[in-house]
């Protein structure tokens, strides 16, 4: 496993809160992390640590209370709202843990999405979508309705739909907490294989302990904090 | 994106034909009592709009409405056709008279006395007759809903048969014969209409001194009906309307005086409050139900202004849908009940009110979905 040297993503003194008052709560006590371009970084650790408000300030999607948060060079602070928004289109590809198709969408529509959120015509859209969905193994479900396929055939479309737009980052939440073991370890196979392509820098959120082999790096989380960063499992 | 919020409406059926539903519920509602209020307003100045020929209705200052009879002296007649700018004025005699009927019953009837040298003030529309046979001896015209209905003639058996040329009836204890069946619009009450000459009305009316409800004028070429009107109130004292003042006169009467546009209007109100809300509860359940797509959609990168256009073309989509449905079922009322007693009648500006209601019960839906959508945190996606 190949490891790049420049940067993705930097944090620095990262803290978020929830709630006001007697009710405020601490996701984040000052998180402090470097993700590498082109590394699978996996965070763990017990649910409640912070995980998943981690990401989302790394995706653009909450704004850190206090601390800086780069992303290929970018400041997120120093984004608007809707340049933010359009940002992250253009730059982010998501893997959900409940996998977020549109049910009356067909697969190549639903892998279509990212490009048509970037305006491109819709025939060419889920052209580009259904060689996407050759490339992960669904080629020969393009037109299948998301209730007509596994949840691992559903994952491989949301990974498709990640990869469609070319992203440079893919944030992936808990992408094998819905599948069992078996159709797990394949969805991550396809990942290291399909989505670490290139400068290509892949964040994946989980607490299943079976994929962490795949990870080049893990930050181990725990109360708010990044207590560890390892290579290996074992180390954890 | 535009097929994908279609994709998102349509692909939930159920929600989809619920808001469906509200929409077409509100707009048939909305137009069909609209057009109920239309077509009973136009009943209460059928009589005027039936009878486009006078330029002026000439009648007593204190006339308030059509049916609102202040007859004039028979002088009155003379002093307009003295008036500078009348090309002609002719009486016109108009009167609630009892009619027995073949089985001896009595029937209220609107009996019509027009001039009888021009016969100005006959019906335009003739089913069978001619408006000259009016000169014959005690010659009346009926109008065809009555011929066929409230007039018709009792036979032997029990069942009943159109009013026909030839047949006679009793009108105040006076013999007429029906010498043609006229078309001309129901009135207000449903009452016959019963057509003669003037001198003939007078002598079936009760004897009162003055018997002359209108005099019909017309004004010379080049003269303006309503400078005319003014001309003949500052000559004669009495009060002159063009015939489309006096449709109007009438009209605001009957929405002042009477509880038709209260009681009308409760049930458009009615129709839009329950359509709104059945819409708009759909509407937003739907958006709820969506939220972690719209969600999805955030995190991708849609901005508020894309989602918010993605609801407004789904409002707009079960919008035009619902108003076309629920206007085109008021239509098929309309037609079904066209030859009944039911006054109903459907101008194109209805089609603007009920598309303008359909356009206001789907803007607040919308509204208050894009409401929860634009406060939507796309962190949602995150939440398994």
């Amino acid at each position: 496993m190949s490891i790049a040297t420049t940067t993705a993503v930097s944090l620095r003194g990262i803290k978020k809160s929830y709630g006001e008052g007697e009710a405020r709560v601490t996701a984040l006590r000052g998180v402090d992390l470097e993700v590498r371009s082109g590394e699978l970084m996996m965070l763990v650790g017990p649910s409640g640590c912070g995980k998943t408000t981690l990401i989302s300030v790394i995706a653009g999607i909450l704004d850190a209370d206090e601390g800086a948060c780069s992303v290929f060079g970018r400041e997120m602070h120093a984004l608007s709202g809707s340049s933010k928004t359009l940002w992250r289109g253009a730059t982010l590809g998501f893997v959900f843990q409940a996998f977020n198709l549109l049910p009356s969408l067909t697969a190549a529509e639903n892998v279509a999405v990212p490009l048509l959120l970037r305006d491109v015509p819709r025939a060419r859209a889920v052209e580009r979508a259904t060689e996407m969905l050759a490339r992960v193994g669904l080629g020969d479900r393009a037109r299948s309705r998301p209730n007509q396929l596994s949840g691992g055939q559903q994952q491989r479309v949301a990974i498709a739909r990640a990869l469609v737009h070319e992203p440079k980052l893919i944030v992936c939440d808990e992408p094998t907490s819905a599948l069992d073991h078996h159709t797990g370890a394949s969805v991550m196979e396809l990942m290291r294989e399909v989505a670490l392509g290139g400068d290509r820098t892949l964040i994946v959120v989980t607490h299943d302990a079976r994929i962490f082999s795949y990870a080049d790096r893990i930050a181990a989380m725990d109360d708010g904090q990044v207590t560890k960063v390892v290579r290996s499992s074992n180390e954890l | 994106m535009n097929f994908v919020a279609l994709a998102m409406l349509v692909g939930d059926r159920a929600k989809y034909i619920g808001i469906l539903i509200g929409i077409t519920f509100a707009s048939l509602l909305i137009t069909q009592q609209s057009s109920i209020f239309t077509g009973i307003m136009s009943r209460t100045y059928a009589a005027i709009t039936d009878l486009p020929t006078p330029d002026v209705w000439v009648m007593d200052e204190k006339v308030q409405y059509i049916d609102d009879l202040k007859p004039l002296q028979d002088t009155e007649l003379y002093r307009v056709r003295g008036v500078e700018g009348v090309e002609w004025a002719t009486p016109l005699y108009k009167g609630l008279l009892k009619a027995r009927l073949a089985n001896g019953n009595f029937q209220s009837c609107v009996v019509v006395g027009v001039d009888d040298a021009t016969l100005i003030g006959a019906p335009i529309e003739m089913v069978q007759g001619r408006v000259e046979d009016l000169r014959q001896n005690d010659a009346v015209i009926v109008d065809e809903h009555s011929a066929t209905g409230k007039l018709a003639r009792v036979l032997p058996d029990g069942s009943r048969a159109p009013l026909r040329v030839g047949d006679a009836l009793e009108v105040n204890d006076h013999r007429g014969v029906v010498v043609g069946i006229c078309k001309v619009s129901r009135t207000f009450q449903s009452q016959p209409v019963i057509y003669t000459t003037f001198s003939r009305a007078t002598t079936f009316a009760p004897r009162e001194r003055k018997l002359l409800s209108f005099v019909l004028a017309k004004a010379k070429p080049g003269v303006d009906p309503h400078e005319l009107c003014a001309r003949i109130q500052r000559a004669t004292g009495l009060t002159a309307h063009t015939g489309e003042d006096f449709k109007w006169v009438t009209m605001r009467y009957f929405l002042k005086y009477t509880g038709i546009p209260i009681n009308f209007g409760m049930s458009v109100l009615l129709g839009f409050l329950v359509g709104t809300i059945i819409a708009g509860q759909t509407f937003f359940n739907f958006t709820l139900d969506n939220l972690r797509h719209f969600g999805a959609l955030k995190a991708m990168g849609a901005t508020n202004w894309r989602l918010v256009k993605m609801i407004l073309l789904q409002a707009l989509l079960v919008g035009t849908i619902g108003w076309a449905l629920g206007v085109g079922g008021a239509a098929a009322f309309g037609r079904l009940t066209a030859n009944t007693e039911l006054a109903f009648r459907m101008p194109w500006q209805l089609l603007g009110v009920s598309g303008g209601a359909v356009l206001i019960i789907c803007s607040i839906s919308a509204l208050i979905c894009i409401w929860k959508v634009a406060r939507l945190e796309p962190a949602i996606v995150f939440k398994g």
